[in-house]
């Protein structure tokens, strides 16, 4: 039996600082993040200039209470696996210069992960049985992505957003009615108490790829409707809009994942990124990879945010594949998914 | 005592390693490549051509700012990384203060000047002492170059300027400052890292360190989203 490898991985993306220790790639030792989210409530959304600020302040902490958490020390670690992109790049800049570094110090491996890739890897953590080929739907506050996985480390884009991920189309909506940042737990709870058919808000389809997504339609729709009662003195169902908003978001999102599903004969599919904590676009999920008889995976919402489990978890099939990163790894704001630097 | 000397703090990226305040190695690099790109492939190059064994290391000293934000963070989570592996403190040194060190034993003052944008420098007015110690006139701060000079002509003292503002605000000096001045030569002008560990030698020996973790980057100012939430709030 071959030895086990343990990654520490570190992920400084946007606005938490984490660090985590991953063994075999399916197991998480430690998960450690320390968020920021209440400094960048103040301003509505993340300030990178603040984020990056206090990544440097946080960084060496949340590395040590992850190796302390997983009961290791460094010498234990095979290899240091960091988020170089996509993100913010001053805030990945800290993450990338702290784990070259510590690749340097300590003579280990470094591995340069993409963020989007970690979000996917996310479920081999808690579904030891999930291997590719499987697709999965990527939704967060920066990225919408309808993803094949085809194997360890090898993917491709079905669809993407054209304008808004779906996360920062809820933050959006949430402002414009009143219920702050940040705005997908918000929706997601408010729309409880309301009815997701009171408004029709649109659909939006791209015409040239059918996977395509396009959230900057609805939200104007939003804002629109909004305006329209203002004008009107009508008053406006808080919990109405922020549910038919929803529904409208989740529709696209199940109808392009599905279609997607059923032209690969795909059996498997799995969501992540932010927006997978989402209880509603969950359920829709799941009920309808059930009437198709598909197997449905997501990662438990701690694993759903911006962590560094998943980046272990990325880390290790690339470790095991080979690839290594350079002392010169640079942070790259708009790396593309399956791009390799 | 053994010290590794980091600075990025401007355009300038520059590692040093100093043994009993002897220059063993220094690595200086002035092109357009970032330092994310550059600043750990000239320790890894330095430390395999000088031989040098990272164990042995006593401490970093790493220019902590004023600087560009970014650089600065560069400088310092790479200083925090082999700080924490190696389980050794570091040594922060004002940006402006080993820059003096270029010019050591140098009569009259020194003025460090670095391009802060908005039409101020990031500065400090110092002179070396009979001792040889450094005395700092004017603490560092950001200032508009203009509040400097008429801060220098109070002096009434030979000044020799240096820093990237040199090269940007030549020309304003020679239109507003009265009293004598030079400018530092080409090899002294900018960020040194032999400068900034030779210091952080003698601060290490006062007992001026930090742990790794606690070390982050002065910046001596406000982030902009921060200044305006301020000033919103202060008009409100």
């Amino acid at each position: 039996m071959s030895e086990d490898v343990l990654i520490l991985a570190i992920e400084s993306s946007c606005d938490e600082t984490a660090a985590a220790v991953v063994k075999n790639g399916r197991e998480c030792l430690s998960n450690v993040i320390y968020s920021q989210i209440d400094l960048h409530t103040l301003y509505g959304g993340v300030v990178p200039e603040i984020a990056s600020r206090k990544h440097i302040e946080k960084v060496n902490q949340v590395i040590d209470k992850a190796l302390k958490d997983a009961g290791v020390t460094l010498d234990d670690i095979t290899a240091i696996a960091v988020t170089y992109g996509p993100g913010l790049v001053g805030a990945l800049l800290v993450g990338v210069s702290a784990a070259k570094a510590i690749a340097f110090a300590s003579g280990k491996p470094l591995i340069g992960v993409h963020h989007i890739e970690g979000h996917i890897c996310a479920n081999y953590i808690e579904n030891p049985t999930l291997e590719p080929p499987f697709h999965c739907l990527v939704v967060s506050g920066g990225h919408t992505h309808l993803v094949r996985v085809e194997d360890y480390g090898k993917y491709t884009i079905l669809g993407k957003t054209r304008d808004d991920a779906a996360g920062e189309a809820f933050d959006k909506v949430a402002r414009a009615i009143g219920l702050g940042y940040p705005g997908g737990p918000k929706i997601d709870k408010l729309s409880n108490e309301g009815n997701p058919e009171a408004i029709v808000f649109p659909r939006a389809k791209v015409s040239d790829n059918v996977y395509d997504f396009s959230f900057s339609g609805l939200k104007s729709a939003v804002l629109n409707y909004l305006n329209g009662c203002e004008m009107k003195g009508e008053e406006v169902n808080r919990a109405d809009v922020a549910a038919s908003f929803q529904k409208s978001v989740i529709d696209v999102l199940v109808s392009h994942s599905m279609e997607a599903l059923a032209e690969h004969h795909a059996s498997k599919f799995a969501i992540a990124g932010g927006v997978a904590s989402n209880a509603h676009l969950r359920e829709a999920m799941e009920t309808a990879c059930k009437e198709r008889g598909i197997e449905f995976y997501h990662p438990s919402p701690i694993l759903c945010t911006d962590n560094a489990a998943m980046i272990g978890a990325a880390g290790y099939y690339e470790y095991i594949a080979g690839t290594r990163s350079g002392y010169d790894l640079n942070a790259i704001p708009n790396l593309k998914l399956g791009e390799r630097a | 005592m053994k010290i590794l000397g980091i600075d990025s703090s401007g355009n300038v990226g520059s590692v040093a390693y100093v043994s009993d305040g002897v220059v063993i190695s220094e690595y200086t690099l002035n092109n357009k490549k970032t330092h994310s790109q550059t600043l750990l492939p000239m320790i890894d190059d330095m430390v395999k051509k000088a031989e040098i064994n990272l164990d042995e290391i006593d401490a970093i000293a790493i220019s902590q700012g004023p600087g560009s934000f970014t650089g600065l963070r560069i400088g310092s989570a790479t200083a925090k990384g082999i700080a924490y592996v190696k389980d050794i403190p570091i040594v922060p040194v004002y940006t402006t203060e080993a820059l003096c060190y270029n010019l050591y034993g140098e009569s009259g003052l020194i003025c460090p000047i670095m391009d802060a944008r908005r039409g101020q420098v990031y500065t400090g007015i110092f002179n070396f002492s009979e001792d040889g110690s450094l005395e700092t006139l004017l603490e560092t701060t950001a200032l508009s170059i203009e509040e400097l000079l008429e801060k220098l002509a109070e002096f009434n003292q030979q000044v020799t300027f240096l820093g990237d503002g040199v090269d940007v605000f030549k020309d304003k000096i020679k239109e507003l400052l009265k009293t004598p001045y030079k400018f530092a030569f080409g090899n002294n002008r900018l960020q040194r890292a032999s400068s900034v560990a030779l210091y952080g030698e003698i601060l290490f020996e006062k007992g001026i360190k930090q742990d790794a973790a606690s070390h982050a980057p002065i910046y001596l100012r406000m982030s902009q989203a921060e200044r305006e939430r301020l000033e919103k709030e202060g008009k409100a």
